[in-house]
């Protein structure tokens, strides 16, 4: 019966997975959130998916957010290391300001200087990177001793502690039933939907793809691609606030995971580590499908010791996958 | 070594001759400076026999980071935004490997040494087909595999793990040899020509040079791009594996970490070094002397004994600087 709309529904996947790169992350996040919920019990009790949705989106939101940036980034051709160390500052500076709920302007204060300092971050990588024409892996593992040294000196040993008012309004505020944490991702995705359809978007896919000649049909490769890492620090900042709301206190070392985290997460999502393929909502997925592959491995109740080996096999097996498929149709 | 090299314009009415100094040069240069700046500190050196115990001392150190640096040096010649992340990985299986099978047994030296190289060689083979075949970008799939390799590891010892370093070992590559020179810096020296002779002097090498520059045009002038790719990947994971048998023969402990602390440092090595990070262009000389650097830099700030925190800035700042002198890749208008 479904000859057209068969057709219709191969021209939508195909249009999603050769334009937009999003197949595989689509797959990826059904295939996770479903075996996720299998390990729940009674998911279909009332509330309980709000519930679930609320605590794991509050935990994976600063992972997204710098995901996020991760892949602007690689999608203009860059790689930034450094935007881990960029959340520890941040996450350091709130920890040791933010202590009283009596003082709103001062706390909006040092939220606008950790948005501040991770635009600034992101302005250094990129001069150095692109202006001064370096390379971006050493040169953002370098500046990131840079921002992980500062973190140190600011803050030598876990502390500081957040107002309980802001951090419950991070952890459990809801609007219809959507937690805060999944309304803000919504957000950034509309808003990036938005510049990607103009001017900004059509030029940072143009410099990833071929910087030559972009160049040469007159798009401003360099300040592109600066923009870039200067977007990566505005999210890593994001990140921090998130991060430091999240668990209401301050750590030199918080934001130490989350720097490869958000490369694979980027790559999971479908974004060519060689730029100018992917999509930003991939990132996404890709962000939400290592927390469910977290999450998976925490409920299956294995064994601790078998815990990093399957993280990491889970992700290399996914990453193989595509390439896996592709060598078999050709033998064929 | 050329120090200086000219470089002259292609048109002979437009002689513009600029003077460009080699990376590798500028970064012995660098170490020079740095090591005479050490012996000012109050608790540096004051006579020309301390001199030459730490300079042969940093020498050692080195070696670890030049020895790992060179599997990476061959694999960032081979371009592609080649990479190898599961160095640090692979040091720590050849270390663990080492230390719990030899157990102080002499006689299990060689046997244990294939071992190593072997595991080191399969892992690189992984890297290499992972990368070819399924076309994942070098630096995903050996990060990927360095946590595999990491798990594995975590899960074979279960947070226990026991044994001892032969003392052969301890005494060629942690003691003296002869002249007072540690064992290690003769290997270096040997790898180092090993090395030299295989990119300068080889087919491997004039192939790995042309597969670093363009692909395509390699694959079309008859190279078997997929093969030589591969076997660069492969070379790395033995060599790293090599330098974490020679690193618990110095360290006599190895531990589930023990080879993560020098994978940033060998991939830096290489880029002070002056080897082109998009490939295509290096040495294996200038590797050895960009080791030295990091080693000296580490080893000055420990001595000066700032905090951690100030040493990290200091370090990550020098770093930047060093290479805003000369690690500059030719921009588009050019």
């Amino acid at each position: 019966m479904s000859e057209p709309s068969k057709t219709k529904f191969a021209r939508w996947w195909k249009n999603l997975n050769v334009k937009h790169a999003l197949g595989l992350p689509l797959v990826l996040l059904v295939v996770t959130t479903i075996v996720y919920f299998l390990f729940q019990p009674n998911i279909f009790s009332g509330g309980t998916i709000s519930r679930l949705l609320t605590s794991n989106f509050r935990t994976w939101l600063p992972v997204i957010l710098v995901t996020i940036g991760q892949a602007i980034v690689i999608l203009s051709g860059g790689l930034d290391l450094s935007n881990g160390a960029i959340v520890s500052v941040g996450n350091v500076i709130l920890a040791l300001t933010v202590t009283s709920p009596d003082e709103p302007m001062k706390n909006l204060l040092m939220v606008l200087v950790v948005i501040g300092f991770g635009l600034a971050a992101g302005l250094l990588n990129g001069f150095f990177t692109v202006y001064l024409g370096l390379q971006p892996v050493i040169i953002t593992f370098a500046s990131s001793f840079i921002y992980s040294g500062l973190a140190l000196v600011l803050l030598p040993s876990p502390g500081g502690a957040i107002p309980r008012e802001y951090t419950n309004f991070y952890r459990n505020t809801q609007i219809l039933g959507i937690p805060l944490a999944l309304i803000i991702i919504v957000l950034v995705v509309l808003i990036w939907g938005f510049f990607r359809k103009r001017k900004y978007g059509r030029f940072l896919f143009a410099v990833g793809g071929n910087p030559k000649a972009s160049y040469t049909t007159g798009v401003p490769v360099t300040w592109m691609k600066i923009s870039t890492y200067i977007l990566s620090g505005f999210f890593a900042a994001l990140a921090a606030i998130s991060y430091t709301l999240l668990t209401g206190s301050g750590f030199s070392g918080s934001g130490d995971e989350m720097t490869l985290a958000s490369i694979t997460g980027s790559v999971l999502g479908g974004i060519s580590m060689s730029g100018g393929a992917g999509s930003v909502i991939g990132a996404v997925f890709g962000g939400v499908v290592l927390g469910n592959i977290r999450n998976i491995i925490s409920s299956a109740k294995l064994d601790s010791w078998w815990r990093t080996l399957v993280n990491a096999l889970v992700i290399v097996l996914v990453l193989a996958g595509p390439g896996l498929i592709n060598l078999i149709r050709r033998k064929k | 070594m050329n120090d200086i090299q000219i470089n002259e314009s292609q048109t002979p009415e437009k002689k513009k001759k600029t003077f460009r100094i080699s990376p590798p040069a500028t970064a012995l240069i660098v170490a020079l400076a740095l090591f005479l700046l050490s012996g000012l500190l109050p608790n540096g050196f004051n006579d020309w026999q301390t001199a030459m115990r730490q300079g042969l001392n940093i020498l050692r150190l080195a070696s670890f980071i030049a020895i790992i640096g060179a599997g990476q040096t061959l694999v960032i010649i081979s371009g592609g935004e080649g990479i190898d992340l599961s160095a640090g990985a692979v040091v720590t299986v050849g270390a663990m490997l080492t230390y719990t099978i030899i157990n102080g047994n002499n006689s299990l030296i060689l046997p244990v040494l294939l071992l190593v190289i072997v595991t080191g060689a399969l892992i690189g083979l992984i890297n290499g087909l992972g990368i070819m075949y399924l076309k994942i970008s070098p630096f995903v799939m050996t990060l990927g595999i360095a946590g595999v390799v990491q798990g594995a590891l975590i899960l074979l010892t279960k947070g226990y793990y026991d044994g001892r370093v032969a003392p052969i070992m301890t005494q060629i590559i942690a003691r003296n040899l002869v002249f007072n020179i540690p064992g290690m810096i003769f290997v270096l020296i040997l790898i180092g020509v090993l090395m030299t002779i295989l990119l300068e002097r080889t087919r491997f090498g004039k192939q790995l040079f042309a597969i670093g520059v363009n692909r395509l045009t390699a694959r079309l002038s008859g190279v078997r791009v997929n093969r030589m790719v591969v076997l660069t990947y492969v070379i790395a994971g033995a060599m790293a594996a090599f330098a974490g048998f020679l690193l618990v023969g110095y360290t006599q402990n190895a531990g589930p970490n023990i080879g993560n602390q020098y994978l940033f440092p060998s991939i830096i090595a290489v880029a002070i070094g002056g080897t082109q990070m998009s490939g295509g262009k290096g040495s294996y000389f200038g590797t050895i002397a960009g080791a030295i650097v990091i080693q000296l830099i580490t080893s000055l700030l420990t001595t000066m004994q700032l905090p951690q925190a100030l040493q990290q800035i200091i370090f990550g700042s020098l770093l930047l600087v060093i290479l805003v002198i000369y690690g500059r890749e030719k921009g588009l208008r050019e």
